[in-house]
């Protein structure tokens, strides 16, 4: 955490407050406030219909809040046409030109500035010759958009969205059309041309994988409001809550008795703590490799085991409780548990949130 | 090795001809469809031109030269053309309204664009007449400022803009229904203004098909004969337009002469067509790659 604010500075690039907007009847977004730092990736990661892409359109002027303001830098922007704004964004769908070819796109930005603040051609020339070695697509100026793969042609909409030097790259579902394999390559690939030009990055996710792994810090949106924000460590080691916790990867949910800061499941200690003033019948969370098979006093659940299959490497079991719920456990691939064969399971870590 | 190079040429240019396919019925469609054009296009155009070549080239000529049939030629194809364009550029508006506003009586409004196409061309040409005539309720008002709208060219382009219009209409609507918002989002996020993106990013690659639209009303044009000769007065030299000047060959039985324009009014339309066609092509090319 402390390399993170090293790396992005720290100055505050847009500041996001109190931001609310209501389509029809339906609010999308709650008094939502976000500081964006300069020069770090914030992943805005949240289930389809939190909110997330609205909030992007309103910091590119592509969209206007009911209420709340947009501040770039020291200046208010949320009445700032897009135009002015200096945003790059980069679409789920590329939203190339289909007419242009590839080295016209990207010049698009610049070519349609006013004279007197235009570059000259050979300069434009030049930094359109600059990008397309950036996103390693040196030869294909003259193409055209058809003729390229999906994943050249996101580069293509990047490339485009950087020709202009913005304040803030947001990215709305960058890779959500592309298959699994280019989407690894692509993400790996932002975020070591986000690490060389050091630009303010703020993109859209629903795939926690993505937000996790490229982003400086994450924001988790759900319902329209923000969840938490932080390093990619601190929402997965101290989740604010369930729906943090659950957004971020499978979860196992156990009744739970909490009190005098213990956690108890089926009257035995977990070594999970509770926090103070929190008494009473409580759900436990915990990951699938927070849960070990142990046998007797040691185990804290009881069940049958119903399938199990191999991944890379580890296991993963299918195990029936008494009381109906199947509870998914992941374990290092050593011995095999058969189907129908009794289980013990013991808690070995988790998460307990106030109700 | 012998049989197979001798086996292999006819393979290969009947698999060019017929590929493989899920659809069945190819050989019976096929013929259907060539029968239908056939019987239904090519046979009376042949019968046309073989009727207009027992004049000879020459015959064709005078006929052509004759300065009545060229002013008519003139008339004809020069008014359908300037309409042409006219019903381009407000079919596009049209259509530009049409599908990107929301408006109360949209779609009475789209409705009527249909209107020229299903009205009887004889009752758009009276109406039409009745209302330019210079004691007509347009005619009037237009005779005030010095124009003469009826029994004038000025007329058959009137005509000829009402006819041609539903044409550029239908054609475009649908490519502009099309376009992506984010196309011109993404213009504007990139400091575009409206009327620069709208130059640069949303028309060029409608240009295909205002191109498509422009054929057809000014084919449209070219042949019209019903809604134009009550309004155009029909005046030789003047406002005579070349169908009607095949009715009045034909109605004092000189066929010959009749296939005759006839046949050249083919030529250049097909010329003309072929012309749009080309120009199309290379639009499509430079414009509407998708």
């Amino acid at each position: 955490m402390p390399g993170a604010t090293e790396r992005t500075g720290g100055s505050t690039a847009i500041r996001v407050e109190n931001l609310s907007k209501t389509f029809d009847t339906a609010a999308v977004l709650h008094d939502l406030s976000l500081d964006v730092r300069a020069g770090e990736l914030l992943a805005l990661l949240g289930p389809s219909g939190s909110g997330k892409t609205t909030l992007l359109r309103i910091i590119a002027g592509l969209d206007f809040p009911d209420d709340g303001r947009i501040v770039f830098g020291a200046q208010d922007a949320t009445k700032l046409p897009v135009q002015q704004r200096a945003v790059g964004f980069v679409f789920q769908h590329y939203a190339l030109f289909k007419h242009m070819s590839v080295a016209e796109n990207i010049a698009y930005g610049l070519n349609a500035r006013k004279r007197a603040d235009r570059p000259a051609k050979a300069e434009i020339k030049r930094r359109v010759g600059d990008l397309l070695d950036l996103i390693k697509l040196s030869g294909f100026a003259d193409r055209y958009p058809s003729q390229l793969s999906g994943g050249q042609r996101q580069r293509i909409a990047l490339a485009r969205a950087l020709a202009v030097e913005p304040r803030v790259l947001l990215l709305d579902e960058p890779f959500g059309a592309l298959d699994a394999q280019v989407r690894k390559d692509l993400r790996r690939w932002l975020r070591e041309i986000h690490d060389r030009t050091g630009q303010t990055t703020i993109f859209v996710t629903h795939d926690q994988d993505e937000a996790l792994e490229l982003s400086d810090r994450v924001a988790v949106l759900a319902k329209g409001r923000l969840e938490q924000v932080g390093t990619p460590d601190e929402v997965q080691e101290a989740p604010v809550s369930a729906t943090v916790l659950k957004f971020l990867g499978d979860t196992i949910e156990v009744e739970a008795i909490a009190q005098g800061g213990e956690v108890r499941v089926n009257g035995r200690l977990t070594p999970v703590a509770a926090p103070e003033g929190l008494v009473g019948p409580i759900k436990l969370y915990a990951r699938p490799w927070q849960l070990q098979f142990a046998e007797g006093d040691g185990a804290h659940l009881e069940g049958v085991v119903r399938s199990s299959y191999r991944t890379q490497g580890r296991q993963r079991i299918e195990v029936d409780r008494p009381e109906g719920k199947t509870v998914v456990v992941e374990a290092a691939d050593t011995n095999r548990f058969a189907a129908g064969s009794p289980v013990g399971l013991r808690i070995i870590g988790g998460h307990v949130f106030p109700n | 090795m012998a049989p197979p190079t001798r086996a292999n040429p006819p393979t290969r240019a009947k698999r060019r001809f017929l590929r493989p396919s899920v659809i069945p019925g190819f050989g019976l469609a096929f013929g259907y469809t060539l029968t239908c054009l056939g019987l239904i296009v090519l046979l009376p155009l042949a019968a046309l031109v073989t009727r207009a070549s027992g004049l000879g080239l020459s015959g064709i000529w005078e006929v052509a030269t004759d300065p009545r049939v060229a002013s008519a030629l003139r008339v004809s194809f020069g008014v359908s053309l300037v309409a042409a364009l006219t019903a381009s550029v407000f079919g596009f508006l049209i259509a530009w309204v049409l599908t990107r506003y929301r408006f109360p009586g949209r779609k009475i409004v789209d409705a009527v664009v249909d209107l020229p196409f299903a009205l009887p061309t004889a009752v758009a040409g009276i109406a039409l007449a009745a209302l330019y005539a210079p004691n007509g309720l347009v005619g009037a008002q237009l005779a005030r400022v010095g124009i003469e709208a009826a029994y004038t060219p000025v007329g058959i382009y009137i005509a000829m803009v009402f006819i041609g219009l539903p044409f550029a209409v239908r054609t475009v609507q649908p490519l502009i229904a099309e376009i992506d918002k984010e196309i011109e989002e993404a213009s504007a996020t990139l400091g575009a203004g409206r009327v620069h993106t709208l130059v640069r990013v949303v028309l060029p690659p409608l240009i295909p098909a205002v191109l498509t639209g422009f054929a057809l009303a000014f084919a449209r044009g070219v042949g019209e004969y019903g809604s134009i000769i009550f309004i155009a007065g029909n005046l030789p030299y003047v406002s005579e337009i070349a169908p009607l000047l095949i009715v009045i060959k034909l109605s004092e039985y000189d066929y010959g002469g009749a296939c005759a324009i006839a046949t050249i009014m083919l030529g250049i339309s097909f010329l003309t067509l072929l012309a749009i066609n080309l120009i199309q092509a290379w639009s499509r090319r430079r414009f509407g790659y998708v």
